[in-house]
């Protein structure tokens, strides 16, 4: 399953916020990706995620597969939301 | 096995060997057979990585601070990254090559994606990526890394050099010296250590090849002298020294709150040179009663873009508060020759040292230059300001800098803001053409202060760089106590004061003879100043007045020497 975000946190999904969702991503066992003009990166990995240089206004899709997939979905969502970095 | 260097910081340190290398890290491409071995050693290396992250972590916590061991939790997690695993995991697998090369390809083109982000923070990542890097290939290698921050037992550090972020890593508790191939008393790494307080010996030429890491080393930085693996008589001679020295510093603690008063009740001020507001600290714990010569240069390295009015105008302030009622004279922008601003975009130069540098530059790119007046002129509000020229050859120099620092100051008092009306604005001489002309200088200046580093350097056409010419750095030459006696005399017609922040004015056999030539002021490294006002005291102002007279009719260096030694005795 997978679900499309805006970010619309001023400084993108940069250390701070990116840190936020590898650590929400990581409790999960589904495979969690992150996908940005085309590219695809492990959600898990802060490396991936910053590299993909993220700014304010990037539409993102978060895709998951695996037994978890859908709270870790609903999770994701959660702290996108509450902590400002997208809707 | 005995070693001779320049001593560069006093003290004695008796321990054992640890030698800082940069390791050798070469990655050779090959063809694997078994991909899943190849993988697993790949893993195994991050495990060793993880666990020594771990070790310093913890080392970090307790040494310095929580904030710090955070920066090593974030190497944890990026060393693990599965992105970084599984790229690397799969380019074994898909090209059948060796896990070092494998790796290093992978990590590669993460620090090029980082690097060339143009948002700062991702740049500063490319750093931590290097450096989990080097640690995952040396695990990969079998390379050992000797790393500052791993030390948890008494160490003398030999290096080929230590650079400032070396120097910043280094744990006092730990580390009781250091001993180094190259550099001289002047060296970045000679000043860290008198500002650290821990003995060290440079430009040794050969220590890093002598020693071997966990050689038992004594460390002279009095005499300059390292003896690798000394024998149970030679440790024991060397705790009496380092007792004797222990017992001298003590009685120079106790001169700590004192006026420095020669033994006929003559007064002069000994002050300290900084580089950073935090330098502040150790010249009032070293009962330092002024800031003699305040480096600004320290504001605009290590950055890549020219620090803002407001942030210099900071600086200044801090520095000039927390001295109170002292003065503290600030040197304007000393930058060129040896010392190098990316930013700045100076085209390399056959003779930086006589090239476009300091005041020179400062004079053509005003608004660098007033950028700094102005943060100065702000500050002086808020304590005892001293403004000087750099690198000033010719009086229009002199008048163009001053001229630009009235124009700003009636600038800002137009603006409303509030300018000190006590300013003293001098120069420093370190090229001989002003020192001949100094009676002319004299007239126009608040005060002059002689930069003997560079002046000595100038007029024996000796790069102090250079260890092949550093024979020809003489400090007591009968020709250079001539230029100092000009300078004074010449200051002293028009009722100013000369001070020196060059090294000569910390240094024990100069100081008789400059106390003889009349110098008002002498500014040198914090540590020295404590054991210069002892010296004072015990010298006569007087009787030091017919020594200099003396030493100036000398025809060399050598007779000097003897003649100051002669008064020691």
């Amino acid at each position: 399953m997978e679900k499309i975000f805006t970010i619309t946190d001023e400084t993108g999904l940069h250390a701070r916020p990116a840190t936020v969702l590898v650590n929400t991503a990581s409790k999960y066992s589904a495979e969690i990706t992150l996908t940005y003009r085309d590219k695809k990166v492990n959600l898990k990995s802060i490396m991936g995620v910053m590299s993909l240089g993220i700014q304010q206004g990037a539409e993102i899709t978060i895709s998951a597969e695996g037994a978890d997939a859908e709270e870790a979905i609903s999770a994701l969502t959660e702290t996108i939301t509450t902590q400002g970095l997208g809707k | 096995m005995n070693i001779k260097g320049i001593a560069a910081s006093n003290g004695i340190a008796i321990a054992k060997a640890f030698k800082l290398i940069e390791p050798e890290l070469t990655v050779v491409k090959s063809t694997i057979a078994d991909v899943e071995a190849e993988i697993n050693l790949y893993k195994e290396a991050l495990v060793k990585t993880t666990e020594e992250l771990q070790k310093i972590k913890v080392k970090a916590a307790q040494n310095l601070s929580e904030e710090e061991a955070a920066v090593f939790d974030a190497h944890i997690n990026m060393a693990n990254d599965p992105e970084l695993l599984t790229q690397t995991t799969d380019k074994i697998k898909a090209e059948s090559v060796n896990a070092s090369y494998a790796f290093d390809e992978v990590s590669n083109m993460f620090i090029t994606m980082f690097e060339s982000m143009d948002n700062e923070y991702f740049r500063e990542r490319a750093a931590d990526i290097k450096d989990i890097k080097k640690r995952i290939l040396a695990h990969l290698l079998g390379v050992k890394v000797n790393d500052p921050s791993t030390i948890d037992e008494q160490v003398v550090i030999i290096a080929e050099d230590l650079t400032p972020s070396d120097t910043a890593q280094l744990d006092r508790n730990f580390v009781k010296g250091f001993v180094t191939n190259i550099g001289g008393r002047t060296s970045h790494s000679a000043i860290m250590a008198r500002s650290l307080e821990i003995p060290a010996v440079v430009g040794t030429k050969t220590i890093l090849e002598d020693v071997k890491d966990g050689d038992m080393i004594i460390l002279d930085g009095l005499e300059g002298n390292v003896i690798i693996n000394p024998s149970a008589d030679q440790v024991a001679h060397y705790e009496e020294v380092a007792q004797a020295y222990e017992a001298q510093k003590a009685e120079w603690a106790k001169l700590k709150n004192e006026k420095t008063v020669s033994k006929d009740g003559q007064h002069v001020e000994l002050a300290a040179n900084i580089g950073t507001p935090k330098d502040v600290e150790g010249v009032l714990g070293n009962g330092g009663e002024a800031v003699g010569l305040y480096r600004t240069e320290f504001l605009y390295m290590g950055r890549d873009n020219f620090p803002t009015e407001d942030e210099q105008f900071e600086a200044y302030k801090s520095v000039l508060e927390a001295m109170g009622e002292k003065p503290v004279v600030v040197r304007t922008l000393d930058i060129g020759g040896d010392k190098e601003l990316p930013y700045l975009h100076l085209p390399k130069e056959m003779n930086p040292f006589l090239g476009y540098r300091a005041v020179r530059l400062c004079l053509d790119d005003t608004d660098l230059f007033r950028t700094q007046l102005r943060a100065l002129l702000r500050a002086s509000a808020y304590g005892k300001l001293r403004i000087m020229f750099p690198m000033i050859a010719t009086l229009n120099e002199f008048r163009s800098a001053k001229a630009l620092l009235l124009e700003e100051k009636a600038n800002l008092i137009a603006e409303g803001v509030t300018v000190s009306e006590e300013i003293e604005v001098g120069m420093m001489v370190e090229i001989p053409s002003a020192a001949v002309l100094a009676d002319q200088f004299a007239k126009e200046v608040d005060f002059f202060s002689i930069g003997t580093n560079d002046l000595i350097q100038y007029t024996m056409a000796a790069d102090r760089m250079n260890e092949k010419v550093s024979y020809l750095y003489q400090p007591y030459n009968p020709s250079i106590l001539r230029l100092v006696k000009m300078v004074i005399d010449a200051a002293h017609k028009e009722g100013k004061w000369t001070g020196m922040c060059g090294e000569m004015a910390g240094d024990q056999t100069a100081i008789p003879l400059l106390l003889g030539l009349g110098l008002d002021e002498f500014s040198m490294s914090a540590t020295s100043i404590l054991p210069a006002r002892s010296l004072i005291s015990k010298l006569s102002k007087a009787e030091m007045a017919e020594l200099a007279a003396e030493a100036l009719n000398k025809s060399t260096v050598e007779e000097v020497i003897e003649l100051v030694e002669n008064i020691q005795k």
